[in-house]
């Protein structure tokens, strides 16, 4: 099965496709011609171990890091995304795994780091902040109380609720999601859950990196696996099992390719 | 709406229902911190003062310590920013030499021979080369440390030597002087403060301010319905603020012009000396009064402005920095440029106050600074510090080096007293905050 195949709404063209992507650093290939799309209100897993180049390949598309060759369309329109600001300024919003956030200041600048809210003399508008960062923050989380705390004395939850608050405010059209439920608890990792549900109905098209097969499992559309750089393959949920999943990861292969001998080297490692 | 907000300070001041000491300064919404500092200014002031027979507290000392403290205090509060960023300068003493000479060099070597001796355009024309010059090497230095990645370490270690040297080729080796006679007020002394009546309207301007800005910000909490301070501790902020600034010029005012300068004045305008002399109110200095207003900028700037907050975003954490979208390069390149503006600044007062350039003028400012700002709380780790307990930092430290010299210690003695404050101060906090968290 080709990845032409299972696109649901061929017809149309997709969010995002990013073509023919290369990204090296020094002599190491980390993403290797690498073609993925996404469609509006769909949510693609990106699964690979750990080196596979899926943190890279989604760095590409977030303007932090710039990819040696390929092409990235949005909506069918070429376009050239140098840095996040570019990215930013194309409805692409980025939930990284490190967070990403200046944990010596509080969480409304944070969600508004590098588009702070200003008044009319352009000085910053901090109670403005707050008060959207209270009604975004009341949908994420609605118990958060502590505003004019610098993050640092805020648990894992609440950093990542502020982490996310940043990208679901600025209302994205694509989001990436690097490991974002990595750091968190069961409640917390289910709210992450039903946000993404939630965003889904919304149409916003969602890029899910995850090391959780059943993450991914449960919430991708899609699913596309890489290995070494390479897409191994991308599959409809439907038509494939987690086992079957696990397998590419881990042998860099499609399900039918995989020869007994390999299937049984891997029951054994499993 | 109103209603909501209306019950909110009870709330705040209602906490726990006992009211300890710490519970009603939090209530204030005081950085404990810079209460800290002011208490301990208070207590080497108050120190000194019993030492001396309450001769340190006498109007002309605390004016002259002020005067000296400015030049540092202004370049603090732009090390401030660049250590926020997790940069350093080592170079601003240099600098100060360098732009010092410059004005030295204008005023008493170009000036005669073009437009004339003390024209009234002359120190302008002066002062305006002299920040232009301060931002151009600011940012040579920051284009050097932010678009080609070398350490500012070294870029600026380089400039400390380098624009020393400069400064001996600018000058051939010599002192220049004298300055322009309008430049030198600049430097303070009697003639070079505000008078009383000025002095006096300036306290009232800065109270008013003070206190229209508690108000609006008030105002502008209720709007969105936040949490504010309750209104006792309103009225008593206004109060102590409002109360320290006219005491400020209250001293200020009680320094009189020395009798014989006052005599020659009266002399030049014509006045006839009632008995026991022309008594002329001083007030407030020029350089303190460009100490506050600098004070007020650079706090305006590190905290209601974007590019304070990138600075900050930046020393937080680099990284969210640059994928939040932020120029960080030419964040970091621009509080160079700020730096070399308050070392123009700051040049300004320190070469008029000698009335010329001289050679050493800066030497040993890098250390006095940074000393300045860390005392003050900003933190090499990068992201944290404050522009008032910069000033506070500097403050702190030459008053110990005023209040030494004037019980007749020298200063290698000074020297020893304030690295023991600056260490002590810097390992009480790392304490605090170990503690703390």
């Amino acid at each position: 099965m080709t990845a032409a195949e299972v696109r649901t709404v061929p017809e149309q063209a997709p969010l995002v496709e990013m073509r023919g992507i290369n990204v090296a650093f020094g002599g190491v290939h980390a993403v290797r011609d690498v073609t993925i799309d996404l469609h509006p209100g769909e949510v693609v897993g990106l699964v690979g171990g750990n080196g596979a180049g899926k943190s890279t390949l989604m760095r590409v598309l977030s303007g932090a890091h710039r990819a040696d060759s390929g092409e990235i369309f949005i909506n069918g329109d070429s376009i050239s995304i140098s840095n996040p600001r570019d990215a930013k300024a194309n409805g692409i919003e980025t939930i990284y795994q490190t967070l990403a956030l200046a944990d010596n200041l509080d969480a409304p600048a944070n969600l508004f780091l590098g588009r702070e809210l200003t008044n009319r003399w352009g000085s910053l508008d901090d109670d403005a902040m707050e008060d959207a960062t209270r009604k975004v923050m009341g949908r994420l989380n609605p118990n958060f109380e502590r505003f004019t705390m610098p993050v640092k004395s805020l648990s894992g939850g609440q950093r990542q609720a502020v982490a996310i608050a940043r990208a679901v405010h600025f209302n994205a059209r694509i989001l990436i999601m690097d490991e974002p439920t990595a750091a968190l608890g069961p409640a917390e990792t289910a709210q992450v859950r039903n946000l993404v549900r939630q965003l889904k109905t919304e149409g916003i098209g969602i890029f899910l990196i995850s090391h959780d097969i059943h993450d991914v499992y449960d919430l991708a559309d899609r699913v596309s696996v890489m290995y070494h750089g390479r897409i191994v393959d991308t599959v409809s949920k439907q038509d494939v099992t987690t086992d079957e999943i696990l397998g590419m990861i881990i042998l860099g292969k499609k399900p039918g390719d995989v020869t007994q001998t390999e299937l049984e080297a891997l029951e054994l490692r499993g | 709406m109103t209603d909501v907000a209306g019950t909110a300070p009870d709330q705040v001041a209602g906490q726990k229902g006992g009211r300890s000491i710490g519970d009603l300064i939090r209530a204030t919404e005081i950085d404990l911190r810079l209460f800290g500092m002011v208490l301990a200014l208070a207590l080497i002031l108050i120190g000194f003062g019993i030492a001396t027979g309450g001769q340190f507290l006498e109007p002309v000392n605390l004016l002259t310590l002020s005067v000296q403290g400015a030049s540092v205090a202004i370049i603090a509060t732009g090390m401030v920013m660049v250590i926020v960023s997790r940069n350093i300068d080592l170079s601003v003493g240099s600098l100060v030499g360098v732009i010092g000479m410059t004005y030295a060099v204008l005023m008493a070597d170009v000036f005669p021979k073009t437009i004339g001796v003390n024209q009234p355009i002359g120190w302008i024309i002066a002062l305006a080369i002299g920040l232009g010059l301060g931002a151009f090497i600011g940012g040579f230095q920051g284009f050097i440390i932010a678009y080609i990645g070398v350490p500012s370490f070294v870029v600026t270690l380089g400039g400390l030597l380098g624009f020393r040297g400069v400064v001996w080729v600018l000058s051939g080796g010599t002192t220049v002087a004298p300055d322009d006679s309008t430049f030198v007020l600049i430097g303070g002394g009697p003639a070079g403060s505000l008078g009383g009546t000025m002095s006096w309207i300036v306290g009232i301007v800065i109270c008013v301010a003070v206190v229209f800005l508690l108000w609006n910000s008030r105002r502008q909490k209720r709007k969105f319905g936040f949490p504010v301070r309750p209104m006792w501790a309103e009225v008593l902020l206004g109060t102590i603020g409002c109360l320290f600034v006219l005491g400020a010029v209250w001293v200020a005012n009680s320094y009189l012009w020395p009798a014989g300068l006052a005599s020659q004045f009266a002399k030049a305008r014509g006045i006839t000396e009632p008995p026991g002399g022309l008594q002329i109110q001083a007030g407030i200095p020029w350089p303190l009064m460009i100490v506050i207003g600098v004070a007020i900028a650079m706090t305006f700037l590190a905290t209601r402005r974007r590019f304070g907050r990138n600075v900050f975003a930046y020393g937080g954490n680099p990284d969210a920095a640059e994928l939040a979208g932020i120029n960080t390069r030419w964040t970091i390149m621009k509080t160079f440029i700020l730096m070399g503006i308050l070392c123009a600044i700051s040049a300004a007062i320190a070469s008029a106050r000698l009335n010329g350039g001289t050679l050493d003028l800066g030497q040993g400012y890098e250390l006095y600074v940074i000393a300045a700002a860390v005392i003050g709380g900003t933190s090499f780790a990068g992201g944290i510090g404050t522009i008032p307990g910069a000033i506070l930092g500097a403050l702190v430290m030459q008053s110990l080096a005023y209040g030494l010299s004037f019980m007749g210690f020298n200063s290698p003695i000074q020297n020893i007293v304030v690295s023991i404050v600056l260490v002590v101060a810097v390992g009480l906090d790392s304490y605090n905050k170990r503690r703390g968290s």
